[in-house]
């Protein structure tokens, strides 16, 4: 390699000397019950379900649900790009949803992230929409899951002000570490995994608080409730 | 932009006092900090429940710090695995050496940086800047900070030193075309606006890290801004900066840190985005980095992880609480500290990663009253810890009770003759009875030759003087009068 390849490799046998000067456990001091990051800290009403723990909690980050159906769901994002005067959403070509898209969305109002970023950097920075899948959400934060990828990319969910993100009531997990527990991520992870809680936010100025800082402004979560809704 | 205000750490004092002085600053301190404290104690309504998840945090850092060396050996299989380029770097000028060589090899003239306190300790900007490369700050308190040629006062809130009226001021003056406006979310979307085009151009993108995952080869984010997420998806290379102590050993390891994190820093239950990151783009995918590097700093943390005694300090999850709960960094702000990290962490921190000689006045600017380490989320006993770097600058190795198995950097050069000398007698007469007595008796007949000027203590109290009897005396009369 390179020079600073070279003074790299000095200064981790340095660092790694150092290290190992130290007296230690190396077997480590081993770690308790980490479900303890399970139980909610602050007290929850007694007989919600897992939708109305998402729901309560999404829309208190200042997320907008959707509670829609399977076959209603176009209907409600028509009515709501109609709604916010969106002229370009942007969705993924190899996505789940994108044939009901082609179907539902006029073509003049719809993108598709077909190139790489770098030849689609000043339509996707100047659309006001984008639409994604979810992989899950938790209830106990009323945060989506999302694993971007070669479906639906990374900037589809954080470049455009609006950010429209299907859910499945039926993916649902109850907090963050039953869902690393249930997909087993510690064996394969994918490239990027996203909670989203909200729109993006800062409170940079005298604590102020605001809604788009450099990522979505607005969350609108469309929730497709399987058919008998509170079942769960 | 301008160089930073030079503050330097020898004027701690010059600087706490300019402090105390400065209404406006007391006020935005005093307030920012009452809200954050009230916001966190929301989040923890339970005592028990909060020393439960504490346990865990506290013990998951414990555990990766106990096999530091087999967890960094791990993480670097499984990032160059991935194909993430690790560098390793022993101080500030080495990471500022290997992004520069980045920046060269990439021809890159302009860098976008999300938040990262390591960037800060290294003073990533200036390096790159005196090389002709512009380094972005993208985090709106820090892009603010950065227009106006500031340091941040506190590592979860840098600009908390400004006011609205001040931002529209620097906005007003350095971005084109920004009107003078009081109204925050004006500003914020001017700050969005001048900054769209910057990540868009930009060919590199710097982070720092929340948590590194040994087991995975993962990098985690937390932000609610989104400007990580930005710097971390959208340029072609992403650099990410922090120190060798960062990493954990298990996935599920983030599920607490990540719940402490985020109480104890904001009081806010989650952040808008936890962003993981497991090697770059793969492909197939349209965006994401298709380069990604980690520089892994050490920069004085094996001084304090060499020493049991110090290895705690280690254990920070840089959450902020401790600055919050300190009722000496309220009054005098962060910036008196002249260190990246003020407050008690700061205190704890920088002595290693300066010399205990430089910082020589940090580990004295706390009042022991305990706060910190109450509400330190991984547990920290920063107070025992403040002691022990008093006792350490004022004693060298020989003189020692507790004697480290190397001497720190700066071991015994904060020793006074006049301190010691005070000590040392106080050590004669505590231990020589006959000595003590006379001491007393002296001072109780003598109390009148008390000066009426006492240093500093009679700079806001009364003077001390000698009572006219002890009150050992007092209790023998007592005793004599009850028999
Ligand atoms: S020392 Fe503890 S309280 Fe202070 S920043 Fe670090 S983790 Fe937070």
């Amino acid at each position: 390699m390179n020079v600073s390849g070279s003074a790299s490799q000095r200064a981790r046998s340095a660092i790694f000397a150092r290290l190992h000067e130290a007296r230690r456990e190396p077997a480590g001091v081993g770690v308790p019950e980490v479900d303890a990051a399970l139980a909610p800290l602050v007290a929850e009403p007694a007989g919600e379900s897992r939708r109305q723990r998402f729901i309560r909690h999404a829309r208190s980050w200042q997320a907008e649900v959707i509670e829609t159906t399977p076959l209603d769901w176009p209907v409600q994002l028509l009515a709501l790009l109609r709604a916010r005067g969106v002229r370009q959403l942007f969705a993924g070509p190899g996505s789940p949803i994108a044939a009901t898209l082609q179907a539902t969305v006029p073509a003049d109002q719809l993108r598709w992230f077909d190139r790489e970023l770098a030849a689609l950097k000043p339509e996707l920075f100047a659309a006001d929409a984008g639409i994604t899948t979810t992989l899950s959400g938790i209830a106990a934060s009323g945060s989506l899951l999302l694993q971007p990828g070669v479906e639906e990319p990374r900037t589809l969910s954080l470049v455009p002000p609006l950010h429209i993100a299907l859910l499945h009531e039926q993916a649902l997990h109850d907090s963050l570490l039953a869902a690393i527990r249930h997909y087993g991520w510690a064996q394969a992870m994918p490239s990027n995994l996203l909670t989203i809680t909200g729109p993006s936010k800062t409170a940079d100025i005298q604590r102020l608080l605001v809604y788009g800082a450099h990522g979505p402004r607005e969350l609108v979560i469309l929730l497709v409730q399987n058919g008998d809704a509170d079942a769960r | 932009m301008h160089a930073e205000a030079p503050i330097k750490l020898a004027d701690f004092h010059a600087n706490a006092r300019a402090a105390l002085n400065d209404p406006k600053l007391r006020d935005s301190f005093s307030g920012a900090m009452d809200f954050l404290i009230e916001r966190r104690a929301r989040q923890f309504p339970d005592p028990a429940a909060f020393e439960q998840l504490r346990r865990v945090g506290e013990a998951v850092r414990q555990h990766a710090l106990a096999r530091l060396p087999e967890l960094l050996v791990q993480l670097e299989e499984r990032l160059t695995a991935l194909g993430v380029q690790v560098h390793w770097a022993e101080t500030a000028a080495d990471a500022n050496a290997i992004f520069l060589d980045l920046a060269r090899r990439h021809d890159a003239q302009l860098m976008v940086k999300g938040k990262s306190m390591v960037s800060e300790e290294i003073e990533l900007n200036h390096a790159m800047a005196a090389q002709g490369i512009d380094c972005v700050e993208t985090d709106m308190g820090e892009y603010i900070l950065q227009l106006d040629g500031d340091r941040p006062s506190h590592i979860i809130m840098p600009a908390i030193h400004k006011t609205k009226r001040d931002v529209a001021e620097i906005f007003h003056e350095h971005i084109d075309g920004a009107p003078l406006t009081d109204d925050v979310n004006e500003l914020i979307a001017i700050g969005r606006r001048a900054l769209r085009d910057k990540f868009a151009s930009a060919r590199i993108g710097v982070s720092g890290v929340n948590f590194m995952v040994a087991e995975t080869g993962s990098l985690v984010l937390v932000e609610n801004e989104g400007n990580g997420r930005l710097c971390t998806s959208v340029p072609d290379v992403h650099i990410a900066i922090t120190g060798i102590e960062k990493v954990i050993e298990k996935l599920e390891h983030v599920a607490p840190l990540f719940a402490l994190l985020t109480r104890s820093a904001t009081g806010q239950a989650i952040t808008t985005y936890l962003n993981v990151l497991t090697g770059p783009r793969r492909p197939g995918e349209k965006d994401g980095p298709r380069e990604m590097h980690l520089i892994l700093l050490d920069n004085g943390r094996t001084q304090a992880y060499r020493e049991q005694r110090f290895r705690a300090t280690l254990q920070c999850i840089r959450c902020g609480a401790c600055m919050n709960h300190c009722p000496v960094y309220t009054r005098i702000g962060g910036l008196s500290y002249g260190t990246t990290y003020p407050g008690p962490i700061g205190a704890i921190i920088s002595p290693h990663l300066q010399s205990l000689h430089e910082t020589r006045d940090l580990p004295t600017a706390s009042s022991l009253c305990g706060a910190c380490g109450e509400v330190c989320p991984v547990g920290i006993p920063i107070p025992d810890l403040l002691m022990r770097l008093r006792e350490a600058g004022r004693h060298s190795v020989a003189q020692s009770a507790t004697p480290p198995q190397q001497a720190l950097r700066g071991q015994g050069e904060v020793r006074q003759w006049a301190e010691a000398l005070a000590w040392k007698a106080w050590r004669l007469l505590y231990s020589h009875p006959v000595l003590y007595r006379l001491l007393v008796w002296f001072a109780a007949r003598l109390n009148w030759l008390t000066p009426p000027w006492q240093g500093g203590w009679t700079l806001a109290r009364a003077p001390l003087r000698p009572a006219p009897q002890s009150f050992r005396d007092r209790l023998a009369q007592r005793r004599q009068q009850r028999r």
